[in-house]
């Protein structure tokens, strides 16, 4: 089940929330959308699910366009929109059975898929209670459990995991993963370790232009910029300039300087050129200094960084 | 049709999960039950007919009040754009809920006919007339609960659709009080416009076609413009 996206624009009055974005998503993909608050993605969301309609541009979800054909669309789609809002006054067996007859479950099927959803959904403890009692992990499982109901080919999840204590992150996430692997599930979130976690690929989206897309680890590559090592060595009797003097000497590194000193240590900072891996090199000048190396890493450029650096303006 | 029964059903099990149902039936019941016992055994006349005249103005504030939170509930939670993203269509949301409305109206409407029982022991009574009143009050709750939707679909806050809506019904109940005021050849158009000049009409006992086709088309009029209203949330 694809997902086709093609030159889509939403204006709210005169401010463009997604202007002009193209994208595709293949079946079986899990497709995280990364940005600040704001950027687009909820609205981008919002446009595939049918809510609202695109002032420009058309999506095809599996070739069926949303708005000529919204219906069959949206019986493709299972949705968590943002902030997971639920009936608080209804009890969860009562909630799913709700949405599963909104979904055309056929009746003889609804009870086995309110069973199966209970299950993989793991609210077997809570299933007669109000949504309303639930703690908020356990809302955003019967959010996950409603969206799901009609086994939809295409999941899309709103912040699925905002809210959450980093206990119940974790647990959504190996949901997510486990659902993700026989679905299409695009998510949406503004937490990096959680693209990071679970998409295969990520589409960074910034005041409602993609601004970077592709695997977490190629846009690390791709975006991958200078080096940054810090080096720590025992305190001796060598001259501090002496050292700083010898370490700049050593090839690929751009720029090096005395980071902090304490009794027994000192700590430099230094950087490396782009694309390069220095750290052999560092060792042995060490070495050959007859100093000790207390200890050396080497940062590489994070997604959160390559976020910053896109979305930061 | 079968998403209409869904929607009816849900929406008719929240009214009598929460307080909301036992409230209002409970409060129409004393007020109607007041109005029946005191011309009973204070004039000792066996009719309905306080009853029948003082039930339209309970609907002024009744029928707002129990459909402000249709809409503006599932606006403000949010659970809007989840039932708005299900495969079915708005209208179907629209009927489904505008029909749990008239049935928990019927419901309190059903038990005031205590009083229509007790009153067989007492006398004659008018069947005709009575049988009348009865559709004419559930036609004009129809069109009343019709605005009250439509007020909820248009705003987030519950006392906002309540004021809304109360206006809007107000204004339609008065037209009828003041058309002495106005020219003629306005009068005649303004009390077709009246819901109580209908009103009146039947509970006379008298079901002319004319009268149903203004509650129905006044019923579908407020219930398409409810549906238009769901839809602007497209339009920006």
């Amino acid at each position: 089940m694809s997902i086709k996206v093609e030159n889509l624009s939403k204006y709210y009055g005169q401010q463009a929330a997604v202007n002009n974005i193209s994208f595709e998503i293949n079946t079986g993909e899990i497709v995280g959308f990364l940005g600040p608050n704001g950027a687009g993605k909820s609205t981008t969301m919002k446009m595939i699910t049918t809510y609202l309609t695109p002032n420009k541009g058309k999506i095809l979800v599996n070739n069926v366009d949303t708005e000529t054909n919204s219906m069959e669309v949206r019986r493709k789609i299972g949705y968590l929109p943002e902030q997971n809002p639920l009936y608080l006054d209804m009890n969860v067996i009562d909630y799913l059975e709700y949405a599963a007859e909104l979904e055309s479950v056929p009746k003889a099927d609804i009870s086995k898929a309110i069973k199966k959803m209970v299950e993989v959904c793991g609210l077997g403890e809570v299933q007669h209670k109000d949504i309303g009692e639930l703690s908020k992990g356990f809302r955003q499982r019967v959010g996950l459990a409603q969206a799901m109901i009609h086994d939809p080919e295409v999941l899309i999840l709103d912040e699925p995991t905002s809210g959450l204590d980093p206990n119940q992150i974790i647990e959504i996430r190996n949901l997510i993963k486990k659902l993700g692997k026989e679905k299409t599930l695009v998510l949406s979130t503004h937490i990096m370790q959680e693209v990071e976690a679970t998409c295969d690929r990520v589409l960074i989206i910034n005041k409602g232009e993609i601004v970077a897309d592709g695997s977490p680890d190629t846009l690390q590559s791709k975006f991958k910029g200078q080096l940054d090592i810090t080096l720590i060595l025992k305190k001796d009797s060598t001259d501090k300039a002496l050292i700083l003097k010898a370490v700049s000497s050593i090839k690929n590194i751009d720029k090096a300087r005395i980071l902090k000193e304490d009794e027994n240590s000192i700590h430099f900072s230094l950087t490396g050129l782009k694309g390069t891996d220095v750290r052999e090199d560092i060792f042995k000048k060490i070495v050959s200094m007859n100093m000790v190396l207390l200890g050396m890493h080497q940062e590489e450029t994070s997604l959160e960084d390559i976020f910053r650096q896109l979305t930061n303006n | 049709m079968k998403n209409i029964l869904t929607i009816f059903r849900k929406e008719l099990r929240s009214y009598f999960n929460s307080p909301v149902a036992y409230i209002v039936i409970v409060v129409f019941l004393i007020i109607t039950g007041w109005f029946f016992t005191s011309n009973l055994f204070i004039s000792g006349v066996v009719t309905m007919r306080n009853v029948f005249d003082i039930i339209p103005f309970i609907f002024l504030f009744f029928i707002p009040a129990i459909s402000m939170r249709t809409f503006s509930e599932e606006k403000k939670s949010g659970t809007i754009e989840l039932l708005l993203t299900k495969p079915i269509s708005d209208m179907d949301i629209v009927v489904g809920k505008f029909l749990a409305t008239l049935t928990l109206t019927a419901i309190a409407l059903a038990l005031t006919l205590i009083y229509v029982i007790s009153l067989t022991f007492l006398g004659p009574i008018d069947t005709g007339s009575i049988i009348g009143a009865y559709i004419g009050l559930l036609l004009m709750s129809g069109i009343y609960i019709g605005i009250g939707i439509f007020a909820s679909s248009l705003t987030e806050n519950q006392v906002v659709a309540f004021i809304i809506s109360f206006l809007i019904v107000f204004g339609l109940f008065l037209l009828n009080k003041v058309l002495i005021f106005l020219p003629p050849e306005f009068a005649s158009v303004l009390e077709y416009i009246s819901v109580d000049y209908h009103f009146s009409n039947i509970a006379r006992g008298v079901i002319d076609s004319r009268d149903i086709i203004y509650y129905l088309s006044g019923i579908t009029i407020f219930l398409l413009l409810t549906r238009t209203s769901l839809e602007s949330r497209r339009w920006s």
